[in-house]
């Protein structure tokens, strides 16, 4: 197999303009991914700035009554509260060491961009972000962030505004301005590197999750649960258990208002669920997509998994039967929202609500077994306006 | 016709070529079959007839809203091979489209269908040479010139790798970005062209919309002009579509005869 393949998933489908800038970076990876004046680096900002470790935390009163032991790993504890943190550190530094000015950046819910922003700042490039309009309109705490830390965004009108319009007019911007600019992509998804690169610096999660589970429990969970749109936070806590084959890995996707597509739109954001081979924005992966192979749009309640593709390893891995994808939809996450918030005192993203809601629901199943970790990839506070304003709808009914 | 008849027949006339894109189906598929015959009366040599796809990276805001608008008139790979198939244009047509709707109607089948309607090439902005493999033996079975990029950060080893590769002509992005009309060309060209070496037609695009600077790509020496935006734009604008259309081919043909070095 190609190290840029998973299977027959992965590549470089990407104009050739950026095919050297590809190159750069793998070989930019290589050389420092052992290279101790970096690792030391690394860790020093992924302890002092993003506050790693982050805890993993036993939900007493949610054990209690589900009936299983729960635990949730704490990257809402992350700097910026959210995983995305502990790629964009990464790479950051990574362009640094390349010579880069400029840090160009993607994001849907926000929270990739502002832990873009946040690395621009503290090791001073000049950022800019691509930010779906929808996305703009819905999240605008996270826009008002990213600008208080002097990164420039960009609101895209293009598409469905949202994640997928925002990569393609990242793109854009960095086959423009290949030469100073380090395109920082938030999840596992684009061309080779990235997936690969993102997964590693996300595996900081699992590495850690390995060794406090065995500290607290003396063993390996038996499933590990985290949502997954591009996938990040689900690679980045599973890639270290893939070869502990008796831990069940479940990453749940957004089932939005259900498995259903109209003629330019899924219902969902199912994309390892329901959706087809295809070539999306560098990788061949699963897609959603109509049946002459245009793109379609996706939906969900939750604005980090509102995206039509999904990282290709996460195909792979999905296809070998080693993760196995399941979804819930809107109104079961926006409950366990609610759910984790009251029982907890802690207030979830709407995106990890996805992976909570999963727990709730099949707890009783046996299919979870009875020690399971959540990734709890991120905090809630930037979805109270979401939340609220759907409360005000009528019985919230999301999918109207 | 195929792609190296026509420029071999140029080559006795001591002609540059001059390549225009279209998207089809912009703004119905009606509409671009009577814009190809003004293409070829004002002398274009060969015409790109875009494929829309629903997220076309490469693509600058003039052909992305190009693209949307023959997606919302009903656009698709079915009706697209008919419209090609209904067209009778005397000049070679080159389909450019992104991988994805090549992969999901599946290789084979997608060779197949521009052979039975009369497409001569391919051009896949998003598919690079390391990547092609399989598309090129079903291109060759049916006899269809897959035409590959190259660009100015386009190193030399991967440079020969892509000439080995290109049929037809090779595509020279002359300078970074997306597509769309641009002030200046020439220096980059120059530049890159120096380091192009082959036997295969050499065909410049991205940013080219005048007269001017047609002529010095041609100076430079280019065996074509590739001019998309600048046609594209005029079909935007809705206004005496197909006379200006045939008049700005006239102009760009001037100076692929001209221009000669």
């Amino acid at each position: 197999m190609k190290r840029s393949m998973y299977g027959r998933y992965g590549g470089q489908f990407v104009p050739e303009v950026l095919m050297p800038a590809l190159a750069e970076l793998e070989e930019a990876y290589d050389r420092y991914r052992e290279d101790p004046r970096f690792l030391e680096e690394l860790a020093y900002y992924m302890k002092d700035f993003a506050g790693r470790e982050t805890p993993l935390y036993f939900a007493r009163n949610l054990s209690e009554k589900y009936g299983i032991r729960i635990y949730l790993k704490r990257e809402d504890l992350v700097h910026g509260g959210a995983h995305k943190l502990n790629n964009t550190i990464g790479q950051a530094l990574l362009a640094k060491y390349m010579g880069k000015k400029r840090l160009i950046a993607e994001t849907g819910a926000g929270q990739h961009g502002t832990a873009t922003a946040m690395v621009g700042a503290t090791m001073g490039f000049e950022t800019e972000v691509y930010m779906g309009a929808k996305d703009v309109q819905r999240q605008h705490m996270n826009v008002y962030r990213m600008q208080l830390m002097g990164t420039t965004v960009h609101p895209v009108e293009s598409g469905s505004k949202t994640l997928k319009d925002a990569i393609n007019e990242a793109l854009r911007d960095w086959v423009t301005n290949v030469e100073n600019t380090h395109y920082l992509i938030g999840s596992v998804v684009g061309p080779h590197p990235y997936p690969m690169i993102v997964r590693d610096f996300q595996s900081v999660i699992g590495n850690e999750v390995k060794r406090q589970i065995m500290e607290k429990e003396g063993r390996y969970p038996d499933s590990i649960v985290a949502c997954a749109g591009g996938g990040s936070n689900a690679m980045g806590i599973f890639h270290p258990f893939i070869e502990e084959k008796e831990v069940r890995l479940f990453p749940v996707e957004a089932g939005g208002c259900g498995l259903k597509s109209t003629a330019k739109e899924a219902l969902h954001s199912a994309s390892l669920c329901v959706g087809e081979d295809g070539i999306l924005q560098g990788a061949h992966t699963r897609v959603l997509q109509d049946r002459y192979g245009q793109i379609l749009e996706s939906s969900s309640v939750s604005a980090g998994l509102d995206y039509s593709g999904v990282g290709p390893e996460l195909a792979y891995l999905a296809d070998t039967g080693r993760i196995r994808p399941c979804n819930v939809n809107d109104e079961e996450a926006l409950e366990a929202f609610y759910e984790l918030s009251r029982t907890e005192g802690i207030i979830p993203a709407l995106e990890s609500s996805h992976a909570l809601a999963y727990v709730m629901k099949m707890a009783q199943s046996g299919e979870l077994g009875e020690l399971v970790v959540i990734s709890l990839s991120g905090r809630g506070d930037k979805d109270l306006e979401t939340v609220f304003g759907l409360k005000e709808m009528e019985n919230r009914e999301v999918c109207l | 016709m195929r792609i190296r008849e026509k420029f071999a027949q140029l080559e006795e006339k001591k002609e540059k070529a001059l390549i225009a894109y279209v998207c089809a189906g912009d703004p119905t598929a009606e509409a671009t079959k009577d814009i190809v015959s003004a293409l070829v009366r004002g002398g274009a040599d060969i015409v790109e007839l875009g494929l829309p796809f629903s997220d076309p990276v490469a693509d600058g805001p003039t052909i992305q809203a190009a693209s949307q608008r023959a997606l919302d008139a009903g656009m698709n790979p079915d009706r697209y091979f008919e419209l090609i198939a209904s067209i009778k244009a005397g000049v070679p047509l080159v389909c450019m489209t992104y991988y994805n709707l090549i992969y999901k109607r599946g290789l084979e089948r997608f060779a197949s269908d521009c052979a039975l309607s009369g497409i001569s090439g391919i051009i896949v902005p998003d598919l690079p040479a390391e990547e092609s493999d399989d598309l090129q033996t079903a291109c060759r079975k049916h006899g269809i010139d897959l035409i590959f990029l190259v660009t100015p950060v386009t190193n030399e080893a991967r440079m020969e790798k892509i000439l080995g590769k290109t049929s037809g002509f090779v595509y020279i992005v002359s300078r970074l970005g997306v597509t769309g009309a641009r002030a200046d060309v020439a220096r980059s060209t120059t530049e890159i062209l120096s380091r192009v070496h082959t036997d295969v037609p050499k065909a410049v695009g991205f940013g080219i919309s005048d007269r001017e600077q047609a002529r010095e790509v041609i100076a430079a020496g280019a065996d074509a002009v590739i001019v998309g935006s600048a046609f594209v734009n005029i079909i935007a604008s809705g206004e005496d579509v197909n006379a200006r259309v045939e008049t700005l081919a006239r102009e760009l043909k001037s100076a692929c005869r001209e221009g000669r070095n």
